[in-house]
């Protein structure tokens, strides 16, 4: 077997091993939680009565193993089951955020990703003159204020003293490609804000590192251009650094932006999840743990095939 | 005012002049912005309720795990929605008195046991069928039945039996109840096809709009269901958009995203106000900030301890700092003047350090540090409520030590479970039902644990006694023993606060629940 193939298989079968894990994990922390989902549900307004008939419905009666059990079984056959809370089925709800949270991390990424690298090569090109120090000032102001601050800016002087946008950044299936693109706007520029600073800093540590190379120093003396050097030598092989580093940025942009959703009151994951783990709803925590699970363990695979592949020692093991 | 500018206000009040025109011809005679805006806002009112437009609402108390079963609503967006796509039988109006829905008229018996709903004849559902008095038996044993998860199970506790009998439907308790009406017009009761039995989340109502999109924790998109059988209902579809973030939802109001948003924030509430195209309503409730003891645990079992933390907070101060003035002060009662018969000469309780401190000392408490758990959720500024509590008490030598509990949980854990905590109430339309639901002695939310002989025999001589005059004096008594002797501190009554953009009109003070008892879509229409 080639043993790129042979790498790739022991990856995913390590991956869907951390999933189980993962889900045991998420299943216990949340059977932990005090209350239940019967008791979340009703709230201030539980009676002893209403509790007990909410629980039987629920099937929160039964021993936590049984109810994992199940949850596995169904999961085995692509079943994620219906909610507690509103009888929705998961599989369905779940899709509709995910596309939500997919679509508003491709575009802050498709913007991001590419700036962050030519802004590192550029940082690299000016190194130590204004250009390079103007860059890292202010993506590291950026990335230094709290992410809700940086929105609550731009929703006050862009959203509403211009009119520009609109504070929601609530798209539906009803919206046109253009509406939904004005929509997620301001969420996307706080975002791209908030992932600059640590790929562009990465791009660019990890180029002049190369820099330092004999390699450089000979494409140098034979006369080419600074900006060809950097792209054309240096860059290749700066490129593991920078894949891991952009894998973990594209990982954040898909789990960890619930608080943006927050302030653009944005229909995402995050939001999604937060709501049904005060409701102790555990099929749906467990779906969504399961799914942050998969993408996160799948870009740091991504990343580490992407770093074999750009490394021709690695490519062609003795 | 000139002959030019009575003929323009004609105009519009014909509806043959927008906005935009008459605020630029009024500018052109030289009448000021806020004089002419009022101006057009007179005459647009004078013409009468508008048809059409698309209302959207920015609502705090949503989640991705909302239901449209009425019998699991427990928070804004969902009463919301009930709101648009379902009707009660009975609603209760503005001025506190019963306005009929699906009902035409009630009737009940002299001794106030049997109550007969005459039904509206001709109301359709919005999936065609015919509103028959079945839907309703349906509806009503569906919310009080013994597999009953209703967050109205409690108030339907008194029934003895429920019968569909042609266009009528009759309820017959086991004891009086001169107030049942107002039992029925809550809003967890709305009447579903079949009673809602085969498909409780359908969404599926007799309302002024029917459901379009529901993506629970996101938004629910309603439209205008023509064959409705009322007058009510101007807009050609309802949005209601779940918004929890405070500062975003003004946002959303101030840049004309949404029309109408519930809880503005006390503290932005001024400054909001200030804003050319919307106005703050702030409207005196029901609902109240409370902290509980549990008057059978001790030390909270000794009356003189509880008079003594009664005294020793300052409730003029908490109205101030915690509600920024939007509200009022509290009697350590759960009523006050938005109830009807209510006694205004009960004697306000005023805050008294020497009081405070003789009833601390006749209580012979050991000294040991009181402790009182509050945590965010209890009610919007409980923590800092209690830390000012804290202050006040410890001048008057009783040691208040606050433990904050997370917000997660707190509702299972702490209320109702631990002696001494901070919580929130959130009024019922009638003081039957306020003290049915918490003070009586065997009311499952009977947090102070409030267990008076007395007190029950007087609530149940209110229920039976038919004379307004003789209920509000026992109302009254009744009031003066839970104030004196209960185990309820009510610094304050908060108002609800909400935002409304200057395109809606028909506004009406409705003291019942926020947002107009959320009869905004049904009332009110763009000028």
């Amino acid at each position: 077997m080639h043993p790129i193939i042979k790498l790739v298989s022991q990856r995913i079968a390590l991956g869907l091993l951390l999933l189980f894990g993962a889900s045991a994990l998420i299943f216990g922390l949340t059977e932990a939680l005090p209350g239940d989902a019967a008791q979340a549900v009703l709230g201030q307004a539980a009676t002893p009565e209403s509790l007990a008939n909410l629980r039987e419905e629920m099937g929160l009666d039964r021993p936590a193993l049984t109810r994992y059990v199940e949850w596995l079984g169904g999961i085995l056959q692509g079943d994620l089951g219906t909610s507690l809370t509103n009888k929705l089925d998961i599989a369905e709800s779940v899709g509709k955020r995910l596309g939500n949270t997919l679509f508003l991390a491709f575009w802050a990424a498709l913007i991001s990703v590419p700036l962050a690298i030519l802004l590192g090569l550029l940082a690299v090109r000016y190194r130590n003159r204004w250009p390079d120090k103007l860059i890292s000032a202010v993506t590291l102001t950026t990335i230094s204020i709290p992410e809700f601050l940086i929105g609550y800016v731009l929703v006050y002087f862009i959203a509403v003293k211009l009119g520009w946008f609109s504070p929601l950044a609530m798209i539906n299936d009803s919206m046109s490609i253009w509406q939904k693109l004005s929509a997620i706007a301001l969420p996307v520029i706080v975002l791209t804000m908030v992932v600059l600073a640590h790929m562009m800093r990465m791009t660019r540590a990890a180029i002049l590192n190369v820099m330092q190379s004999a390699y450089i120093e000979t494409a140098e003396l034979k006369g080419l251009n600074n900006f060809k050097i950097i792209y054309r030598h240096a860059f290749p092989n700066a490129i593991a650094p920078i894949v891991n580093v952009v894998m973990l940025n594209l990982a954040y942009l898909v789990v960890g932006v619930v608080v943006v959703e927050v302030v653009f009151v944005y229909p995402g994951m995050g939001q999604y999840l937060v709501d049904h783990v005060t409701k102790r709803d555990v099929p749906v925590v467990l779906a969504c743990g399961v799914i942050f699970a998969a993408i996160y363990i799948g870009l740091n695979m991504v990343a580490d095939i992407v770093a074999i592949l750009a490394n021709p020692r690695l490519r062609h093991p003795k | 005012m000139n002959e030019q500018l009575t003929h323009m206000t004609g105009q519009v009040t014909a509806g043959k002049m927008t906005r935009r025109e008459f605020m630029g011809k009024a500018a052109a005679l030289g009448v000021s912005a806020a004089v002419a805006s009022s101006m057009f806002a007179n005459a647009a009112r004078a013409a009468g309720p508008k048809k059409g437009g698309d209302l959207k609402f920015g609502l705090q108390g949503g989640e991705s795990t909302n239901s449209l079963d009425p019998a699991t609503y427990a928070s804004s967006v969902p009463f919301m929605n009930g709101k648009q796509f379902g009707d009660t039988l009975v609603e209760v109006a503005p001025d506190g008195s019963i306005e009929p829905r699906l009902a035409e008229s009630v009737e009940g018996s002299a001794d106030a046991k049997v109550w007969t709903f005459k039904l509206r004849q001709g109301v359709e559902f919005h999936n065609g069928k015919t509103m028959t008095s079945e839907d309703v038996l349906k509806t009503m044993e569906r919310h009080s039945n013994e597999d009953s998860k209703s967050g109205a199970l409690g108030i339907m506790k008194g029934i003895e039996s429920m019968k569909a009998d042609g266009d009528n439907f009759q309820v017959t308790l086991t004891d009086p109840n001169a107030d049942l009406p107002y039992l029925m017009a809550d809003y967890h009761l709305i009447i579903q096809p079949d009673g809602g039995m085969d498909n409780p989340g359908a969404g599926i109502g007799t309302g002024p709009f029917k459901l379009e999109v529901d993506e629970p924790g996101v938004r629910h998109l309603f439209s205008k269901f023509e064959n409705h059988w009322s007058d009510y209902g101007n807009f050609d579809s309802v949005e209601v958009i779940v918004i929890n973030d405070a500062t975003a939802r003004t946002a959303a109001l101030q840049s004309g995203q949404v029309h109408a948003i519930n809880r503005v924030e006390p503290k932005i509430a001024e400054l909001l106000s200030r804003a050319p195209n919307l106005t703050v309503h702030s409207t005196a409730g029901r609902g109240h900030y409370v902290f509980i003891m549990h008057a059978d645990t001790a030390p909270y079992d000794n009356n003189d301890l509880r008079m003594a933390l009664k005294y020793a907070i300052n409730r003029e101060e908490l109205v101030d700092k915690i509600l920024r003035g939007y509200g009022s002060v509290g009697n350590d009662m759960p009523i006050n003047a938005a109830y009807p018969l209510f006694d205004e000469t009960i004697p306000q309780r005023e805050f008294s350090l020497e009081k405070a401190a003789e009833h601390y000392k006749a209580s012979g408490h050991d000294g040991s540090p009181i402790i009182l758990r509050t945590s965010d959720v209890a009610f919007p500024g409980a923590v800092d409520a209690a830390a000012l509590f804290q202050q006040s008490a410890a001048q008057a030598g009783i040691p208040l030590e606050i433990k904050r509990e997370p917000g997660d949980g707190y509702w299972s854990e702490v209320w109702n479970v631990q002696p001494f905590c901070a919580s929130y109430w959130g009024g019922r339309p009638v003081q039957d039902q306020m003290y049915t639901t918490a003070y009586l002695s065997t009311a499952d939310w009977n947090d102070t644990r409030f267990k008076v002989q007395a007190f029950d025999d007087l609530l149940f001589a209110a229920r039976a006694e038919l004379d307004p005059a003789k209920r509000k004096e026992i109302y009254s008594q009744m009031g003066m023993m839970v104030r004196d002797t209960g185990g309820l501190i009510c610094p304050m009554f908060n108002d609800f606060i909400e935002g409304v953009s200057n395109q809606l009109d028909g506004w009406e003070t409705d003291p019942t629940q926020e947002m107009m008892n959320g009869q905004i879509s049904r009332k009110m229409w763009f000028v």
